[in-house]
C-alpha cells in the first residue's frame, strides 16, 4: 500500500496540467510554422550576441578617435567605413547596440509592470476605480507621446540612461494595461476563478495564481511589440540629440552625427539605421508569430 | 445621434481638463525653465531674477498660475511668448496651416494608394503580388520615419539631386505650383510610406474578413460582376474599421510630423514646438499641447461618429 500512494499522486497531477501545458505546447507549435518569426529570432539573438560581444567581436576602440582616418568608406578594414572623427563605425553600431537594445528591453518592462498593476487594479476592483484609471489611460493617449518625451527631454536638459527609461516606460504602459483589464474582467467571472473565491482564496493570490497566469499571452505579445516601438522611440529621441548622450554611441544619435556630411559619407547614415530596421523588423515578425501563434482562431496557412 | 454626439463633448471637457492639468504639471516639475538661461550669468543678480519670474507670474504658487493661464485661455488669451513676445494664438496660427498642409497631402496620398493596393492583396490573396507588398508593407512599419527621411534625402536630393533638400519653398520665391510640390515630395514621402504599410495591411486583413461573409455569397448568387461585388460590396463594409485607425492614427502623425518638420526644415507647429521647448517657452508649449490634443480627442470622437454613420448596425448607448 505504500507504494500506491506515489504512484496514484502523479497521474492526479498530470491531470491537473494537461490544459495548461497544452496551451503552451500548442503556441510552440504554432509558433514554430511561422518561418519567419522563427529566422527573427535568430536574426536578433545573433545581433544581441555581437553587441554583446563587442569586445572580443572588433578590435577597435568605439570612442577611439583617428584624425587620419575621417570618413573612410567601407573596406577590409572598416566593413562599414569611418565616421566624422575616424571612428569604426561597425564597432559603434556594435556598442551602441547594446545601449539601444537594452533602452528597448527595460523600458518596456516598466511599462509592462505599470500596465500589469494598473489594468489589473482596474480589471479587478471594477467600479469607480475602473473607471477612474480608464479616464486616466485615455488622457495618456491623447497626449503625442513624442511630444511630451522632447519637453520632458529638452528642459531637463538631456536625460541619464535610466531616466530615459522610466520616462520611455512610463509613457507607453497604456495599451498592456488595457489589454491586462480586458482579459482581468473576463476572467474574474470565470468558474474556476469564482470557485477559487468562493473555497477563501486571497484576492493577491487570485490574482497572482489563477488569474494573471491566463493573461500572459495577450501581455507577451504585446511586450514584444512594445520593444521595437520603444527601440524606435529611444533612436528618434537620441536623433534630436535629446536621448542617449555622446561620445556613448547609440544608434540614434549616431545617425545624428551622419547628418552632418551626408553628402560626402552617406554610409555613416545608412548602417546606423540598417542596425535599427534589423532589430524592429525581427522584432515585429517576432510579435506577429507570438500573436499568430497564441490565437486559437488563428489557422495555420502554409506559405 | 445628437445626444450621444452631445454627451461625447460633454465628456471630452474633464478629459481635456486633466491633460492640460498635466502638461502644466510636466512643465513645471521638470528643472530648468525659462530663467535658467540666465544661472550664473555674473550681470545677471537675484533681484533681476525676483523682477523676470514675477513678470512671468512664476512668482506664485503653481495652482494660481494654472488657474491664472487657464482663465486667460478659455477667453481667448493664450499669453505671449517668453521669447519673441508675440500672441500665441497668433504663433500658432501662422504655423499650423503648413502642419495641416502636409498632413493632408499625407492622408490623401495615403488613402490614394493604400485603398487600391490593399484591395488587391486581399482579392489575390497568397499571391506573388500580395507576397512582394505584405513583405514590403512590413519593412516600411518597421522602418524609424527619421531614417527613412534621411535615406531619401541622401538619395533623392544629395545622390541624384532631384529634389531639394528641404524647405517649404525655394527661399525668396514668390508663390509657385510646381516649386511647392517639389518641396512636399520628400516629407509627404517619409510620412506616407510608413502609414501606407499599416493601411495596407489593415485594409487586407478586413477585407479578407469580410469576402468570407454570406452577404458576399448572396451578391455572387445574383450574378454581380466581380468588380461590383468587390467595390461595392466589400470594400465599403471592410473600409469602416479604417476610419477608426485613421484617427487613432493622429497623434502619431503628429509625432512623425514633427520629426520630419526638424528633417526637412519645415516651418510647421512641430518646429515650433521644437524651438519653444529649447527656449522653456511655456505660454507657446501649453498652446501647441492644448491644439494638439483637442485635435486628437476630436478626431478619436469623430471616428465614433462616422462609424456609427457608416455601420448601421452600431447603436449609440
Amino acid at each position: 500500500m505504500g507504494i500506491s500512494t506515489p504512484v496514484s499522486a502523479t497521474p492526479s497531477r498530470e491531470v491537473a496540467r494537461p490544459g495548461e501545458r497544452g496551451t503552451w505546447t500548442l503556441a510552440y507549435e504554432r509558433f514554430l510554422q511561422h518561418r519567419l518569426a522563427v529566422a527573427s529570432i535568430f536574426v536578433l539573438s545573433a545581433l544581441a550576441l555581437v553587441c554583446a560581444l563587442a569586445a572580443v567581436v572588433s578590435p577597435y576602440d568605439p570612442e577611439k578617435t583617428a584624425l587620419l582616418l575621417i570618413h573612410e568608406p567601407p573596406s577590409i578594414e572598416h566593413p562599414m567605413g569611418t565616421d566624422a572623427l575616424g571612428r569604426d563605425l561597425a564597432t559603434r553600431i556594435l556598442y551602441g547596440g547594446r545601449v539601444s537594445l537594452s533602452v528597448g528591453v527595460l523600458a518596456v518592462a516598466v511599462a509592462i509592470t505599470l500596465g500589469t498593476l494598473i489594468g489589473g487594479v482596474a480589471g479587478f476592483y471594477g467600479r469607480w476605480i475602473d473607471g477612474v484609471l480608464m479616464r486616466f489611460v485615455d488622457m495618456m493617449l491623447s497626449f503625442p507621446r513624442l511630444f511630451v518625451l522632447i519637453l520632458i527631454a529638452v528642459l531637463a536638459k538631456g536625460m541619464s540612461v535610466p531616466a530615459i527609461i522610466l520616462v520611455l516606460g512610463a509613457l507607453s504602459w497604456m495599451e498592456t494595461s488595457r489589454i491586462v483589464r480586458g482579459t482581468f474582467l473576463s476572467l474574474k467571472e470565470r468558474e474556476f476563478v469564482l470557485a477559487a473565491h468562493a473555497v477563501g482564496v486571497r484576492d493577491r493570490d487570485l490574482i497572482v495564481r489563477h488569474i494573471l497566469p491566463n493573461s500572459l499571452a495577450p501581455i507577451i505579445v504585446s511586450a514584444t511589440l512594445g520593444v521595437a516601438g520603444t527601440i524606435v522611440a529611444e533612436s528618434t529621441l537620441s536623433f534630436l540629440g535629446l536621448g542617449i548622450q555622446p561620445p556613448v554611441p547609440s544608434w540614434g544619435n549616431m545617425l545624428e552625427d551622419a547628418t552632418q556630411d551626408m553628402a560626402k559619407a552617406p554610409w555613416a547614415a545608412i548602417f546606423p539605421g540598417l542596425a535599427i530596421f534589423l532589430a524592429v523588423v525581427s522584432i515585429n515578425f517576432i510579435g506577429d508569430g507570438l500573436r499568430d501563434a497564441f490565437d486559437p482562431r488563428h489557422v495555420i496557412k502554409r506559405g | 445621434m445628437g445626444r450621444y454626439v452631445a454627451r461625447r463633448l460633454i465628456q471630452a471637457i474633464p478629459l481635456l481638463l486633466g491633460i492640460s492639468v498635466i502638461s502644466f504639471a510636466i512643465l513645471k516639475a521638470v528643472p530648468g525653465g525659462p530663467t535658467a538661461a540666465y544661472e550664473g550669468n555674473p550681470y545677471f543678480t537675484d533681484e533681476d531674477l525676483r523682477r523676470l519670474e514675477a513678470a512671468f507670474g512664476l512668482d506664485q504658487p503653481i495652482h494660481v498660475q494654472y488657474l491664472n493661464w487657464f482663465t486667460h485661455f478659455i477667453q481667448g488669451d493664450w499669453g505671449y511668448s517668453y521669447s519673441g513676445g508675440q500672441p500665441v494664438l497668433q504663433l500658432i496660427f501662422e504655423r499650423l496651416p503648413n502642419t495641416l498642409y502636409l498632413t493632408i497631402a499625407v492622408y490623401v496620398t495615403v488613402l490614394v494608394v493604400a485603398i487600391p493596393v490593399g484591395v488587391l492583396t486581399a482579392v489575390r490573396q497568397y499571391s506573388w503580388f500580395d507576397h512582394i507588398v505584405t513583405g514590403s508593407t512590413f519593412a516600411f512599419l518597421s522602418t524609424p520615419t527619421f531614417w527613412l527621411g534621411l535615406l531619401l534625402i541622401i538619395s533623392f536630393g544629395l545622390q541624384l539631386r532631384w529634389l531639394p533638400l528641404g524647405g517649404i519653398q525655394t527661399p525668396g520665391m514668390d508663390f509657385d505650383l510646381v516649386d511647392r510640390a517639389r518641396h512636399l515630395i520628400l516629407p509627404v514621402a517619409t510620412l506616407s510610406l510608413v502609414q501606407i504599410g499599416s493601411y495596407t495591411r489593415f485594409l487586407r486583413a478586413s477585407m479578407l474578413e469580410t469576402i468570407n461573409q454570406d452577404f458576399m455569397r448572396t451578391a455572387r448568387a445574383k450574378g454581380l460582376l466581380e468588380r461590383v461585388i468587390v467595390l461595392r460590396h466589400a470594400l465599403k463594409n471592410a473600409a469602416i474599421p479604417l476610419v477608426t485607425v485613421a484617427a487613432l492614427d493622429l497623434p502619431g502623425l503628429f509625432a512623425g510630423a514633427l520629426v520630419t518638420e526638424q528633417i526637412f526644415g519645415w516651418p510647421g507647429m512641430g518646429r515650433l514646438f521644437w524651438d519653444s521647448a529649447t527656449r522653456s517657452d511655456y505660454p507657446v508649449l501649453m498652446g501647441i499641447l492644448a491644439i494638439t490634443s483637442t485635435l486628437i480627442v476630436l478626431a478619436n470622437l469623430f471616428a465614433d461618429v462616422l462609424y456609427g454613420y457608416l455601420d448601421p448596425r452600431i447603436r449609440y448607448p
